[in-house]
């Protein structure tokens, strides 16, 4: 089947997120869509898949034009989406996640689809157990049911969108071999990612989208600066990091054992010093989350020591690591880190330490307003902070913070936001550093660790390896490590 | 000003709907409303009723002012108010004779709030450390209270000879709370209790510490809890605040000018779950707290007259209260459609 | 104390339940939930009893009240999903509203005799040993709550459109990306859900404890059925074991108060609340951090044990079931 998009154009309020972008892959081509955080991908794979309708333009499936009103009718004409995060039914079994939806009777078959799930599986050389259940699977496990499942369903177009985020270097080899033997089929295969070797690897051709356009369409495999220069208009710079003198051990975990009903971490050493910054590698739901909710004193631990700025810490309170210096920044900004329906001001009140049993509402939005200006929010004081946009929430969640901190946690400091933007936040987190301040961050973005890290935890199945100098690493060394290596 | 319309358009429907309900019973339904009105405001004296039963309502409303702010759902505010009144009853009967009545009187109003509260505080241990949700754990409790009460008026407290289900033995006059006479009316002195109660807390909500505490806890747990906020003192708190307000309504139905001076089973006669659905219509106005509650104290009472009149239920206030609430809620629900069509 | 007929007992008295449980299963599990059963229960109850009287009919009665239980998961189903209401506040306003309509409406038909279920002794099974009097000397209801038990579970566990319900409960994005319509399946389960309901309120009426009075005796009920779904995990089989379990409580109750005279009389009616309290405490201690704390400490081979019966006591809520049973 040969897909072609024309001149497809879709806005979110004032924020054109696809502009014109025309594109066309024929039958049995691995296709690239490639573009960083915020060119376009997204959205324009939703509007493929039938998750939202166009604003403007059309899709055309071998020479007709076609219109979705759902993802259901995308799949009944051939066109199915695996998503980051799949879209299945964790407690129920894998067949049971394979059937739901499909069209069937009162009682579906299910000899018959148990057997043309496993077909199916060893043509692309999957191997899945059908009555396992579904939340015991690993993402890489979990992907490969999708697309089994769309590819029984009738799915001439695959489109994957960042399907190596949370997949070891050998599971994605894996999928790799199974995306080829689909195309070699016939198929058509949209491989969506911000990731240049991935794309150099896979596919055919790619089409590079910045700012909701097309900026160009490559074949490939080619020079990757000809893919950097589409996607960025200019070369990748790399600010150069200064070194900064570190002073006195903050952190300090001894012997530490933090968990909970799922993952247990166990035997975790480290000691970090003022101005450091430390990376957590990993994949999604490796730890990383938990030592920091325990480093912060959210979670007591179930064993071995916390000591922060020479005090022990261990199994005491929230409010004990606040008044001693940590914060802790969550990955959701509404809901973890700012509470929904309250404005700046109210926000700033709550930080700001009490003096009366009054709120002073006043001084909390003069207060406000100055760290507006500071923090460049664009906001008012006013402002419910639901309101904020995603890079001003982050913004303000920085601009919460205590002016002096000794230990700043950070989960995912910078996803969603743009390159600008993460500059920026980047920026204010090594002034901190520079004034003493201890940071400790989680991302999935290996670029990031290995640029701000002076050192670097990887997370893998629930243990944690020892930590590794940032500035000797490689991203190879960091992806196998991820993958398990080395454990 | 919208809220005063949807009152209007509730209130309109909801005498509809209750016609049709009364035709059902082959009653005419101008004849129950007219009855319902004079029982509430025919006379001084009646009126002087709807006071009496206006009070406990505004004291139980303040209190789940309090609650409601945090996100918490007190169900179990019934039986905040039951005990209330039970360790009212207590202090009245142990200080009896025992010194001036007014100490007696006073001692039963901190005693009533000291019940309500430990029995909030119950409800609020649950939730916060058993991480039961209040609503079945406030429920469990509300029917532990109610059972308490008939335990006592036909064990312990019974009245000397016949063990009645009517009640403990009546308090005499010295032990009632005043009256104050404005003529033409009579005006019972908790009502300026149950009015200050309301005031007081809508206040404290908006200006203090306590309240931005409740209110970010109403928003979102979670990252009240991430931001500092106490979260677990701040609910302990909440509900035992709330508690300590019901369990003043409790001594007020025990201790009124105007009650029946007793414990009875179903003392509290479901002002808890009134307060509930006032609160409901009424938002975090304190205003449209204090009016609604007049007027659901005004139908609860003059729905007293039905049944000799017209031999109907009484029930029919309690039909009239929970279909203005149904109705207001459906019409709010559906402006809030109408302008997300409309924009 | 004989054992068979105590177990005929509590099977006899038990449908009520039963339905009730399984109606309010079958509405959570897709995401509605009916807060207003216990004036949900009374009100159809009463209908139920009404009905039948005034049409002369067992089987009339019974539509009526389904009907009545029907229409309230309706309105439950219009005020949270079309307006986008909170569960919790329509649901309390109508248990409330319920029960008042129950005392008005019924007023007429207080203390009056009208029809019953007969007893309907199977041929030939009732004579078995044990089995025979306990299930087959019963009523028709009795069997139907039986029936429905079953067919409940083999809904739910066999067929396709059971996987949907169990799709659209566990994660309704994923259910709406294959095309499910998730607000009608909501709405459909809250009507079929309350349909049940209203016929466990007419098994009261019409044949457990026949008529209808104010106070009617059932108050209170409704809330120890959405308890028992809780603790039933929202899995069918579960919920009715709960169900037995409570109308076994109860029917022991009078039992051990004729034998234990002196103990108040308020004691063994009130005592399946305190319990509700405490079988929802133990489902939250299953989920709890301090209970996985105190297992570290223990052997793994013991600790694993133990974590999978926790496992199999922790509560799966289905989703965005109103925000209701949060806890954080």
């Amino acid at each position: 089947m040969r897909v072609e998009l024309k001149d497809i154009r879709k806005s979110f309020g004032a924020v054109r997120a696809n502009d014109g972008i025309t594109l066309a892959a024929g039958e049995g081509t691995i296709h690239g869509i490639l573009g960083a955080n915020g060119a376009g991908k997204s959205s324009l794979m939703k509007i493929l898949s039938g998750t939202l309708p166009p604003d403007g333009g059309e899709i055309v499936l071998d020479g007709t034009p076609v219109r979705f009103g759902s993802t259901a009718e995308a799949i009944r004409r051939g066109i199915g989406m695996v998503h980051q995060d799949p879209l299945d039914f964790p407690s129920l079994s894998v067949l049971d996640n394979f059937l739901l939806g499909a069209p069937a009777g009162l009682v579906p078959r299910r000899a018959h689809a148990r057997d043309a799930m496993s077909a199916l599986a060893a043509r692309f050389g999957f191997a899945l157990d059908p009555d396992a259940r579904c939340d015991q699977l690993t993402v890489a496990e979990r992907q490969q049911l999708e697309i089994l499942r769309l590819l029984w369903l009738g799915v001439r177009v695959l489109i994957l969108d960042e399907p190596t985020t949370a997949i070891s270097p050998s599971q994605r080899t894996q999928l790799f071999t199974s995306l080829r033997a689909m195309a070699a089929e016939g198929n058509v295969v949209f491989f969506v990612s911000h990731k240049l070797d991935e794309i150099q690897e896979l596919c055919h051709r790619v089409t590079v989208l910045r700012q909701g356009r097309v900026a160009g369409e490559v074949s490939v495999p080619c020079d990757t600066r000809v893919l950097v220069h589409l996607m960025f208009d200019r070369e990748l710079p790399r600010a150069p990091r200064p070194r900064i003198a570190l002073g006195p051990t903050v952190l300090e975990l001894t012997e530490l054992a933090v968990g909970d009903t799922l993952l247990t971490l166990e035997h975790i050493f480290l000691q970090l010093s003022a101005g450091e910054v430390i990376g957590l590698a990993g994949l999604e739901g490796s730890g990383q989350r938990l030592m920091l909710r325990a480093c912060a004193g959210l979670i007591p631990p179930i064993g071995g020591r916390i000591r922060v700025g020479g005090q022990d810490l261990t199994g005491r309170p929230y409010g004990r690591f606040l008044a001693a210096g940590v914060a802790y920044v969550p990955a959701g900004r509404l809901g973890e880190g700012l509470i929904p329906g309250l404005t700046l001001a109210e926000h700033v009140a709550l930080a700001e330490p009490r003096r009366t049993p009054f709120v002073d509402r006043r001084l909390a939005a003069r207060s406000a307003a100055r760290r507006i200006r500071e923090f460049d929010i664009r906001g008012t004081p006013g402002t419910d902070v639901s309101a904020l946009s995603g890079g001003n929430q982050q913004r303000a969640l920085l601009a919460l913070l205590p002016d002096r901190v000794t230990l700043l946690l950070m989960e995912h400091p910078t996803r969603g936001l743009d390159l600008e933007s993460a500059e920026e936040i980047w920026r204010r987190l090594l002034e901190r550093c520079a004034h003493g301040t201890a940071v400790v961050f989680s991302s999935s973005d290996l670029d990031e660790l290995l640029d701000r890290s002076d050192r670097i935890l990887v997370f893998s199945g629930g243990r944690v390896a020892p930590p590794i100098d940032a500035r000797q690493a490689t991203v190879e060394q960091l992806g196998e490590m991820i993958g398990g290596k080395g454990f | 000003m919208r809220r005063a319309g949807f009152a209007a358009a509730g209130f309109v429907l909801t005498a509809l709907a209750g016609a049709a309900i009364l035709r059902i019973l082959a009653a005419s339904p101008a004849q129950a409303y007219g009855l319902i009105a004079a029982g509430a405001v025919g006379s001084p004296a009646r009126v002087t009723f709807v006071l009496a039963a206006w009070a406990p309502l505004l004291l139980a409303a303040a209190g789940l002012l309090v609650t409601f702010e945090a996100g918490l759902w007190n169900i179990g505010i019934e039986g905040q108010v039951i005990v209330g009144a039970i360790f009212a009853t207590g202090a009245l009967r142990a200080l009896d004779s025992l010194g001036p009545p007014w100490l007696a009187v006073l001692a039963a109003g901190l005693a009533g709030a000291a019940g309500g509260g430990l029995w909030a505080l119950l409800a609020g241990a649950l939730r916060a450390y058993g991480r039961v949700s209040e609503i079945f754990g406030g429920l469990g409790l509300n029917f532990i209270a109610g059972s308490l009460t008939v335990y006592l008026v036909l064990g312990p407290w019974a009245r000397p000879g016949i063990a009645s289900t009517s009640g403990t033995l009546p308090f005499g006059p010295s032990l009632w709370l005043p009256a104050l006479h404005i003529p033409p009316l009579t005006v019972p002195s908790e009502v300026l209790l149950g009015l200050a109660a309301i005031g007081t807390v809508s206040a404290a909500l908006r200006g203090t510490y306590f309240g931005l505490y409740l209110t970010a806890m109403g928003r979102s747990l979670r990252a009240a809890h991430l931001r500092g906020v106490p979260t677990t003192r701040e609910t302990l708190r909440a509900f035992a605040l709330c508690g300590t307000l019901a369990g003043l309504a409790g001594f007020v139905l025990v201790a009124g000018a105007y009650s029946r001076h007793q414990l009875f089973p179903l003392i509290s006669g479901g002002n808890g779950y009134l307060a509930i659905l006032v609160v409901l219509l009424a938002g975090r106005s304190a205003l449209a707290c204090a009016l609604i509650a007049a007027v659901f104290a005004a139908i609860s009472m003059g729905s007293l007259q039905l049944p000799l009149a017209m031999q109907l239920d009484s029930s029919m206030g309690g039909v009239i209260q929970g279909l203005l609430v149904l109705f207001v809620i459906l019409l709010r629900g559906l402006q809030t459609r109408f302008v997300r069509a409309g924009t | 104390m004989d054992p068979v007929p105590l177990a005929a007992a509590v099977v006899a008295a038990a449908p009520p339940v039963i339905f009730a449980v399984l109606g309010e299963t079958l509405a959570e599990k897709s995401g509605v939930i009916n807060l207003s059963l216990d004036g949900l229960l009374l009100l159809s109850a009463m209908i139920g009893f009404a009905a039948a009287r005034a049409a002369g009919s067992v089987p009339a009665g019974i539509a009526a009240a389904m009907a009545a239980g029907a229409a309230s998961g309706l309105v439950v189903a219009f005020a949270s999903l079309t307006l986008r209401q909170h569960q919790v506040a329509t649901g309390f306003v109508l248990t409330l509203l319920c029960q008042n309509l129950a005392y008005l409406l019924g007023a007429p038909v207080a203390h009056v005799p009208g029809p019953q279920m007969s007893p309907a002794p199977v041929p030939l099974l009732e004579r078995l040993p044990v089995m025979g009097p306990v299930i087959f000397h019963q009523d028709a209801l009795v069997y139907l709550s039986l029936v429905a038990t079953a067919a409940v579970w083999w809904y739910l566990s066999k067929t396709a459109p059971g996987l949907v319900l169990r799709g659209v409960g566990e994660h309704p994005a994923a259910a709406a990306a294959r095309g499910v319509n998730v607000t009608r399946v909501r709405y459909l389960y809250a009507i079929a859900g309350g349909a049940l309901v209203g016929l466990g309120g007419a098994a009261f009426s019409l044949a457990v404890k026949p008529g209808w009075s104010r106070p009617y005796g059932t108050e209170g009920t409704g809330w120890i059925v959405l308890a028992i779904v809780i603790f039933g995990n929202w899995d069918p089989l579960r919920a009715v074991a709960g169900a037995y379990l409570f109308v076994l409580l109860q029917t022991l109750g009078t039992v051990l108060q004729s034998l234990m005279p002196h103990v108040p009389t308020q004691v063994f009616p009130t005592l399946p609340f305190p319990l509700m309290i405490l079988a929802l405490l133990l489902v939250a201690l299953a989920d709890s951090q301090w209970v996985h704390r105190a297992l570290h400490r223990l052997p793994s081979g013991t600790r694993r044990r133990l974590l999978r019966t926790l496992r199999a006591l922790q509560s799966s809520p289905p989703a965005s079931l109103g925000a209701s049973f949060e806890q954080e």
